[in-house]
């Protein structure tokens, strides 16, 4: 206590302690001096050896201080010490903080992302024990459920505390500028409480809502709320036209509610059964959300679920054959697809952050390398080696500190312009992402990447001083091995960033490869000059058959007259969409045993394949003379030819749909696969029906024109809105479009990008590192290069000896960064497509790539070896 | 010129505080006492002392002022206090708990 106080007191008087000990101190030397003259010296060896005597005096007063003083104070020194240290050396202040800004700010940033995807759990109470709930059958392990097998399971299972049922639909929504396609979720009515959420305003809904009688409400969206209300908590109550029928808005949900699998949703309505699929067991539109009992494992459950799926098969042979469950946490459905994507980024980000840290320790090397002798004169003048290590840990800390703050403002405003480069459908099915932002685990992470830089950049240059050679640092003649020892480590460094360079630059070849491959993978169509449009007609003006065809036939008309366009055609599912919309088909001439025969069905017009370019293999197109008055008839694509007739002529043969009833359709041709879902999908057997034989006021305009396609995009939409204000048009798109903003194409091409970006400054960084060590290594070997050439060593040698040394190191890194690519491949192979994660071709030219930059980096401080002056070079030592 | 013995580790705050407690003296003094003392065996360095002194402030053992010596010189002298005599007691009894030890250990090895 007394201590402390005296310590306070001292701290005030801070002035006074240090005149009073060196008035103490010099009384001491004098004493001493008078001593040793009274003894017999001669007053000047008295002074001096009084002054021998005391030993160091700075010493002595450091240590004095020390007792008395705080430990905040000589780290306040240090800290001035240090950062006059960076602005005495700016060029060396501002790239290691660059280098560091870099590497820092793309690991936050990406870290913040995966925390948002990944970490943070989803905006529902207890999430950890939601479950997705779907069928299961050969050709997809999750699939749709029906609603009659949903009632079962939710009646039957003993799992879940809750289950319920969800799927899209879509709206016309009239307004004063036409109508408009909107989007909503139809749910049971207890998904809310599943989900554990509550409504912003009003309620959700009760349960019964979702019975067929039960009058029509809607829960709005917080966003639509928003944009589409005015915000107005008067809307509980009203009511809202959708495809014309009057919904009683009865909630508002809350800001932070959100549904990946329904992103788009607008509007939620509860799922009342429709009269034709959701009552007919064989139809599968749903998907389930179930909240697991306590102490109910994911595996439990699933087993029971599949004991539920088989009694049912037993039961329904016909419609449930084959029929399982599969259970999922729901995480796993939302984030699962871009988990591997968003760890692949972060590993990328954390390797360029591990170049750009080896990268500053070299330079930090360098610097400790030139700050020898003012080390050995600190320590001479009585720093004492603690001091020393503790002013490289303070630097080490000023470096740190200046990393995290820019890294973090950077990882800010790379992370909001990231944000930007999400296009807004893309954002409704990630809408995880958006809660990405710099907290409290990304300052945590940021924590973390401080620490680990802090010990390396504090451990480097400690390393490179052994301190007790202090002494040897005030002579200049170590000099020679200490350029060796420096230029083995050095370029041990060097070796490791470019390793960890061509690692990066063989993931982005590879995801580059990936992606080229993906947007040139065969269509089945040509996708230039294809303009598309989706189409809307309201149901009370069109819902007859023959309302919707002349529709069709209205539209068509009217597009073909439009200038520039070479042909129409209609189709209810556009190609590079989705696969899905089957149907179970049941041959005529061939025996049954009520097997799943699962197919595409689509909808087309006559001009369908003439308009997409795609090839008739047999047989021949329907016309568009082939309406309800004539016998159906159908086109199949060649994978549905080879699967169900191998080795015979399909055209002619007959089949009806397994599970209801109609005539029988006549196969009249096989035309060519068309890629039907995403770029990376398999192209599945597909049945193509007349337009007007199945007409619907729903569908999608594929438009073939002779020049650019883009431009004639607002006059598609308009001629159609000219036949009929009503009618509502949406994702008016070009076909390439569509095909680069598709979702496989997009998530290819976001990680291909970024990895891409990582790797050229990861590029950058490991040539600079490499250009820093041979620049280094040529002006220690100076003296060297001159007695060679003095003795006769042509100028071609002295090139040939320095890129020796760079190409050694080069290959080493290359072949290292191979080894390490090789190992990482498990990480990056769920992203490839159509590349093995050894692709030769891209590990070479990567090699290349790297090598030619590392030849042009080592050829400057080449050449100037090579210009050397044998004479000043002997001279400068 | 032969190495002087070093100073038993922690046995030097021991040394200055039994110095102290026959007279007060000002830093060279203590150790001219110390080394006058022990027939010159013992060398208190410099560079240990004035820390040590501080230490010894810091605890309230001794207690300093500025005063004339005999030449007229302005000197800082160092006074035990009570407490600092208690803290001689103290340490005078370990030592010579350690003394005896020592030596059992020695005859009896």
């Amino acid at each position: 206590m007394f201590g402390l106080l005296r310590k306070l007191w001292l701290l005030i008087r801070r002035e006074k302690f240090h005149s009073d000990l060196s008035e103490e101190i010099d009384f001491h030397r004098e004493q001493t001096e008078r001593r040793l003259q009274e003894e017999g010296m001669s007053p000047d060896s008295a002074h001096y050896a009084a002054i021998r005597r005391l030993g160091n005096e700075a010493r002595v007063k450091e240590k004095s201080h020390d007792v008395v003083g705080f430990q905040f104070e000589t780290a306040l020194q240090d800290f001035r010490y240090a950062l006059r240290q960076l602005r005495k050396n700016p060029a060396f202040a501002v790239v290691a903080i660059l280098v560091l800004t870099l590497g820092t700010s793309a690991s936050i940033a990406i870290f913040a992302f995966v925390d948002a995807a990944l970490v943070k759990p989803l905006p529902y109470s207890n999430p950890a024990r939601l479950v997705d709930v779907a069928e299961s059958h050969a050709l997809i392990s999750r699939s749709n459920l029906s609603r009659l097998d949903f009632l079962d399971w939710r009646s039957l299972n003993t799992v879940f505390s809750a289950i319920d049922a969800y799927t899209g639909s879509g709206y016309l929504l009239r307004g004063t500028s036409g109508s408009e396609v909107v989007y909503g979720g139809r749910v049971t009515s207890g998904f809310f409480n599943t989900l554990g959420v509550t409504p912003l305003l009003g309620r959700t809904f009760y349960p019964g809502e979702d019975a067929s009688n039960a009058p029509p409400v809607v829960v709005l969206a917080y966003s639509t709320w928003q944009k589409r209300f005015g915000a107005r908590t008067e809307v509980i109550g009203q009511t809202v036209s959708l495809s014309d029928v009057a919904y009683t808005i009865i909630g508002v949900l809350p800001r932070g509610f959100e549904f990946a699998p329904q992103g788009q949703a607008e509007f939620w309505t509860p799922l009342q059964p429709s009269p034709g699929c959701e009552s007919r067991r064989s139809c599968h539109n749903l998907y389930g959300v179930a909240r697991l009992k306590d102490g109910v494992s994911l595996a439990s459950a699933l087993a029971e679920m599949r004991l539920i799926a088989a009694d049912l098969e037993r039961q329904y042979p016909d419609s449930n054959r084959e029929q399982s469950a599969s259970l999922q946490p729901l995480s796993e459905l939302i984030v699962g697809e871009i988990r591997p994507i968003l760890l692949t980024l972060l590993a990328a980000a954390l390797v360029l952050l591990m170049i750009a840290a080896v990268n500053v320790a070299s330079l930090l090397l360098v610097r400790s390398e030139s700050r020898r002798r003012e080390m050995a004169v600190r320590g001479a003048l009585g720093a004492s080696r603690a001091r020393l290590i503790r002013q490289f840990v303070t630097e080490a800390l000023v470096l740190v500190i200046s990393q995290l703050i820019f890294g973090l403002i950077a990882a800010y405003l790379s992370m909001q312009l990231l944000m930007k480069l999400i296009p807004p459908d893309k954002a409704l099915r990630m809408p995880y992402l958006q809660a990405a932002g710099i907290n409290s685990h990304v300052l945590l992470f940021a924590a973390a990447i401080g620490c680990l830089s802090a010990v390396l950049f504090s451990v480097t240059p400690m390393l490179r001083l052994p301190l007790r050679e202090i002494r040897d640092g005030l002579s200049e003649a170590g000099r020679g091995s200490i350029g060796t020892v420096w230029r083995r480590l050095g370029s041990n460094l060097v070796v490791v960033e470019l390793s960890l360079a061509m690692m990066l630059l063989v993931g982005a070849g590879l995801l580059g490869k990936s992606l080229y491959r993906l947007l040139h993978v065969d269509l089945g169509f040509e996708p230039d000059h294809l303009a598309t449009l989706r189409v809307a007609g309201p149901d009370a003006d069109y819902r007859k058959p023959e309302q919707a065809v002349a529709l069709g036939r209205e539209v068509l008309d009217r597009v073909s007259a439009l200038p520039g366009v070479k042909s129409v055609a209609i189709t209810t599912i556009l190609p590079v969409s989705f696969n899905g919309n089957t149907v179970w088909v049941k041959f005529l001439d061939r025996p049954f045993h009520g097997e799943h025969n699962e197919v595409n069905q689509r909808i087309v017009s006559s001009g369908y394949f003439t308009t997409l370019e795609t090839q008739l293999l047999r047989g021949r197109y329907f016309s568009d003379a082939a309406d309800a008055s004539k016998p159906s008839v159908v086109l199949i694509n060649q994978a549905m030819a080879t699967q169900y007739f191998p080795g015979e002529d399909p055209v002619g043969r007959k089949f009806v749909y397994q599970s209801f009833d109609t005539q029988p359709r006549e196969i009249i041709g096989v035309v060519g696969d068309i890629k039907d879902g995403q770029l990376d999908s398999q192209v599945w057997p597909t049945i193509y029906l007349p337009f007007n034989q199945d007409p619907d006021a729903h569908f999608s305009l594929v438009v073939r024109t002779s020049q650019s396609e883009e431009s004639i995009l607002p006059s598609l939409a308009a001629t159609v809105h000219a036949i009929d204000p009503a009618i509502a048009t949406r994702d008016e798109a070009t076909m390439t479009g569509r095909i680069n903003d598709s979702q496989s194409a997009y998530l290819h091409r976001s990680s291909a990008v970024l990895v891409a970006g990582f790797a050229a400054l990861a590029l950058l960084l490991g040539v600079v590192g490499l250009y820093g060590v041979i620049a280094y290594s040529v002006s220690q070997r100076t003296r060297e290069i001159g007695v060679r050439m003095a003795l006769g060593a042509e100028r071609g040698s002295v090139y040939r000896l320095i890129l020796n040394e760079a190409s050694r190191l080069t290959v080493m890194g290359i072949v290292a960064g191979i080894v390490f690519s090789l190992m990482a491949t498990s990480l990056i192979g769920k992203l490839l497509f159509s590349v093995r994660s050894w692709d030769v071709a891209t590990l070479v030219s990567v090699a290349a790539v790297l090598a030619s930059a590392a030849l042009l980096a080592s050829f400057v401080p080449a050449r100037r070896a090579a210009s050397v002056n044998p004479v000043e070079a002997l001279r400068t030592e | 010129m032969p190495k002087k013995p070093d100073l038993l580790p922690g046995t030097l705050d021991m040394l200055i505080l039994k110095t102290l407690s026959r007279a007060p003296l000002h830093g060279y003094g203590i150790a001219q006492a110390i080394k006058q003392l022990s027939d010159d065996v013992l060398t208190v360095e410099e560079g240990s002392l004035y820390p040590a002194l501080q230490r010894l402030l810091l605890q309230g053992w001794v207690k300093a002022e500025w005063k004339m010596t005999e030449t007229n010189r302005r000197a800082r002298y160092y006074t035990l206090t009570a407490a600092g005599r208690k803290q001689l007691g103290i340490e005078l009894s370990e030592f010579e708990q350690m003394i005896v030890a020592i030596s059992r250990v020695l005859q009896n090895a």
